[in-house]
């Protein structure tokens, strides 16, 4: 009997990974490609985890074969880039320094945690998963895909080179304000994280004159490395921030050394909304159901979305799960809209500028022909409340499914929507338990 | 407005103040004209201010395309008269007419005002410093008699942020994380003073079961179990009071004792036990200590109340629900969004909370927390009556407010739009027949 089922489990992995192979057409959904104008009645076209054609039904070529999939009634948008969350469990820095860069979410990410289910129920199919806001920088950051791997290297996103993609998390304010060696004030937040960076100039600086040659070559040290990385703008800086004047701050700091820098939460940014788009830094705003709760967060505004779109200022949004719960991602999009944000700048922040944010605008964010098949059906209009998420797809294979009791659970809560989540039987054959 | 913009005109400021002080007594007397310049400049401040405040004295009709009255059908076409602070009457459009005088306001959705069935709102503060955060003390496990009237502050900017979302009466109070933390009231979200805003003065015991309401630092209560054990303790040690205090004589009668006092009132069944429980275990303890000591309890949070809503029911035991957007973390981790839905579709009185939580955000809005219900699971108006009659219902509020019905308090909530889309906004909100916010929420 168990045999049996392990034959037939094969089978069903087998022929889920010919699916792929074969292509795919999705039919008669309104298709928002964010890339270009709304579809009515439009035709997805996806093949080998990639998408080959996007159009009108009228004038979109279905390959012949292909599977086809009715979506009429529905609607079709690029998967959600989440530009900052903590799903996963990972850890960044411990107490012994406030800047630890050597310390990476790759060593710590447990990818069976349920709230990467709760993150593709609600759409999410590229995240940067961040260490904390505790540290002055805590670690490099990991820009995933929500598939539903076996471990982390199923999630990882590599670059042409073979690199994993990620940042480095920054923050200034108070949450990195602690007992020594921490700073106490502001200034002094400043002063290391400009002393670590001088460190990592010169440790550049060392490498190049040794000119390859090994005799000349200062010892590897793992946190100048990826100091270095966000100096030659290898690596975004992902810097938390809610003061005007720490919004200031992180602008400085990134035009002294060169960084690219994304700045986060920006809860005051309203303040210094032309500032920001003179620094030509994006921002990745929260969006939250009431201002306060940190003092750092009492002039928060529902307006930040809006003020920093017409400043010109490139606007994304994200979770900071558990702050906002990935269930209800495109919910800040909406309240966005609520508070004055247009529409379609609403939309692009949910996806194409989340993705350019993190270095992947040619591979996410849009729906387009040669982009990843990354996008989510749903059951109507994107910022209305009763709409639903109904599948969520990264690179052709769907990862959520309303209709699947399982994936249900997740979407909606109930008993046993905590625990970490069981391992996928479509692609695996052994003990449940095993996997938990 | 007007106030500031005098008050900078005011350029002889000390002879200003003196004038302040006696403008109320010399009006009588003295007219504008013949009243010292600087006197008649603060007369004229008072009569501007009279004057500003004017409109929001003054009748007022609402006219509203759609009118939910939760007493009954929704309106098309309606209009809410208000005379005097209270609705006077409701109905369609055509069969009602609007009085000359009365200030209009119109909107595409109106409702009645909204009501936050469980809150620390005004006990606990939006900066989250130790000098606004009053909800909780945690130098004993059992203190029902801190009141929270004595800890309200009327003019906390989260109050006026739930106001302009259009919750105009919140129950509020002492936090669950203690045993017994201590009473709750009910107040209206407009008013400078705690007594402008009470509704109801001390309207329930709040009490937390399972792990939230364990000591801190190795105190007792260690365990749940031991919390059990303590407030039974207590209960008995109240009925034994009352005994006391009503039969002995009078020189042997004991002293008064105002924790015992508030208990003896849990057990005459005039204050209800506010049991914040959410595992379902501790649901079910919550119902054993009820049946056991008779007393009127509502159950709070309740995560996996879906688990035993049989029970539940069977207790006849009304439930203020977590908001539906918590967190589903520890002791909430199965929480649901349909849970609303479930217990509704039961027949168990259900109601949403904005609750409390020690972190960002730092209150939810039942607003946006009703929308998710209505989501999942519920109409339209069944959400809305999570929020409205419902609460009002459970909360013995319902002669006041939670419907718009003639005689009721003219609390109104008004929208551009369903009130529970993400993108409808809030354009205006009445409270005891003023218009307290036309902020564009």
């Amino acid at each position: 009997m168990r045999s049996a089922l392990a034959i037939a489990v094969m089978l069903l992995c087998a022929a889920s990974a010919r699916a792929q192979e074969k292509a795919q057409a999705y039919i008669g959904a309104q298709i928002i490609s964010i890339s270009g104008p709304v579809i009515a009645d439009g035709v997805l076209v996806v093949q080998g985890g990639k998408i080959t054609a996007v159009g009108p039904r009228r004038s979109t070529t279905i390959p012949a074969g292909a599977e086809r999939f009715d979506m009429s009634g529905k609607t079709i948008m690029p998967g959600l880039v989440d530009t900052h969350s903590h799903i996963g469990g990972g850890s960044g820095g411990d107490a012994s320094a406030p800047i630890q860069p050597d310390v990476r979410i790759l060593d710590s990410f447990n990818v069976r945690d349920t709230s990467l289910k709760r993150a593709q129920a609600g759409g999410i199919t590229t995240v940067n998963v961040m260490p904390g806001s505790g540290h002055l920088l805590s670690g490099q950051t990991l820009y995933l895909k929500l598939k539903n791997g076996r471990t982390i290297d199923d999630l990882l996103i590599r670059d042409a080179a073979g690199r994993i993609a990620g940042g480095i998390k920054m923050a200034n304010g108070t949450n990195s304000i602690r007992q020594p060696p921490f700073p106490g004030t502001r200034a002094k937040s400043a002063a290391l994280v400009r002393e670590q960076y001088v460190k990592a100039q010169d440790y550049r600086d060392k490498i190049a004159r040794a000119a390859g040659n090994p005799e000349k070559m200062p010892a590897r040290d793992l946190a100048l490395e990826a100091l270095v990385d966000a100096l030659e703008g290898k690596r975004v800086v992902h810097f938390h921030t809610h003061r005007h004047d720490d919004i200031l701050t992180a602008l400085r700091l990134a035009k002294e050394f060169n960084l690219r820098v994304v700045l986060h939460h920006v809860s005051e940014g309203w303040k210094v909304a032309d500032e920001i788009a003179r620094a030509k830094a994006p921002a990745s705003i929260i969006v939250i159901d009431s201002p306060g709760g940190k003092l750092e967060a009492v002039n928060l505004s529902p307006q930040t979305g809006a003020v920093l779109e017409r400043a010109g200022v490139l606007v994304g949004f994200h979770t900071d799960d558990y702050i906002t719960d990935s269930r209800f991602f495109l919910r800040s999009a909406a309240l966005a809209v609520r508070a004055g944000m247009s529409r379609d700048k609403a939309l692009y922040g949910l996806t194409m500028a989340g993705a350019l944010m993190l270095d992947l605008g040619d591979r996410v964010g849009s729906l387009e022909a040669g982009k990843d098949a990354d996008f989510i059906v749903l059951s109507g209009d994107p910022l209305s409340v009763y709409t639903k998420v109904l599948q969520t797809y990264v690179e052709g294979v769907k990862v959520f499914d309303r209709d699947n009791a399982q994936d249900h659970l997740y979407a909606v809560g109930g008993y046993g929507a905590g625990r970490d989540q069981h391992a996928h039987l479509d692609c695996f054959d052994g003990d449940e338990e095993a996997w938990r | 407005m007007i106030g500031p913009v005098v008050k900078s005109n005011l350029s002889c400021e000390p002879e200003a103040a003196a004038a302040r002080g006696h403008a109320a007594a010399t009006m009588k007397t003295r007219s504008l004209f013949t009243a010292p310049p600087c006197l008649r400049i603060a007369m004229l401040a008072l009569w501007l201010i009279l004057l500003a405040a004017a409109p929001t004295m003054a009748q007022v009709a609402v006219r509203g395309e759609t009118i939910y009255t939760m007493a009954g059908p929704a309106v098309k076409n309606g209009v809410v008269i208000i005379r005097d602070g209270k609705i006077a009457e409701v109905g369609p459009a055509a069969s009602i007419k609007i009085p000359s005088g009365f200030k209009t306001l119109s909107a595409r959705v109106v409702t009645p005002g909204l009501i936050d069935a469980r809150s620390v709102v005004g006990l606990s503060g939006y900066l989250n410093q130790p000098q606004d955060q009053s909800q909780l003390e945690r130098s004993s496990p059992i203190q029902p008699e801190l009141r929270a009237i004595d800890a309200y502050d009327a003019q906390e900017k989260l109050v006026e942020w739930l106001r302009e979302h259009g919750i105009t009466t919140i129950h509020t109070g002492h936090a669950p994380g203690a045993l017994v933390s201590g009473q709750t009231m009910i107040v209206k979200t407009h008013g400078k003073t705690v007594d402008q805003a009470t509704l109801v003065q001390t309207a329930m015991i709040a009490v937390t079961l399972g792990r939230a309401g364990l000591g801190q630092d190795n105190k007792p209560p260690g365990t749940p179990s031991k919390m059990v054990a303590m407030l039974r303790a207590e209960l008995l040690k109240a009925k034994d009071y009352e005994a006391k205090r009503a039969s002995a004589a009078e020189d042997r009668r004991p002293a008064r004792d105002l924790r015992m006092e508030t208990l003896v009132r849990a057990l005459k069944g005039e204050l209800p036990l506010l049991v914040n429980a959410h595992r379902a275990t501790d649901i079910i303890t919550a119902l054993r200590l009820a049946k056991e000591f008779n007393l009127k309890i509502v159950l709070d949070g309740a995560s996996e109340a879906y688990l035993v809503v049989d029970q539940i029911k069977a207790a006849n035991v009304p439930v203020i629900l977590h908001p539906t957007m918590y967190r589903a973390v520890g002791e909430t981790e199965n929480l649901s969004l349909e849970t609303a839905a479930t217990l509704r579709r039961a027949g168990v009185p259900v109601a949403l909370q904005g609750g409390y939580e020690t972190y960002v955000p730092k209150t939810r809005v039942v607003l946006f927390e009703a929308a998710i219900a209505a989501a999942n699971g519920l109409s339209l108006e069944e959400a809305l009556g999570l929020v409205t009659i419902d609460a009002a219902r459970i909360l013995g509020i319902a002669g006041r407010v939670g419907s718009l019905e003639a005689g009721k308090d003219a609390d109104l909530a008004l929208f551009d739009g369903d009130p529970f889309e993400y993108t409808s906004h809030v354009t205006g909100v009445i409270i005891d027949g003023q218009v307290v916010s036309q902020t564009v929420r």
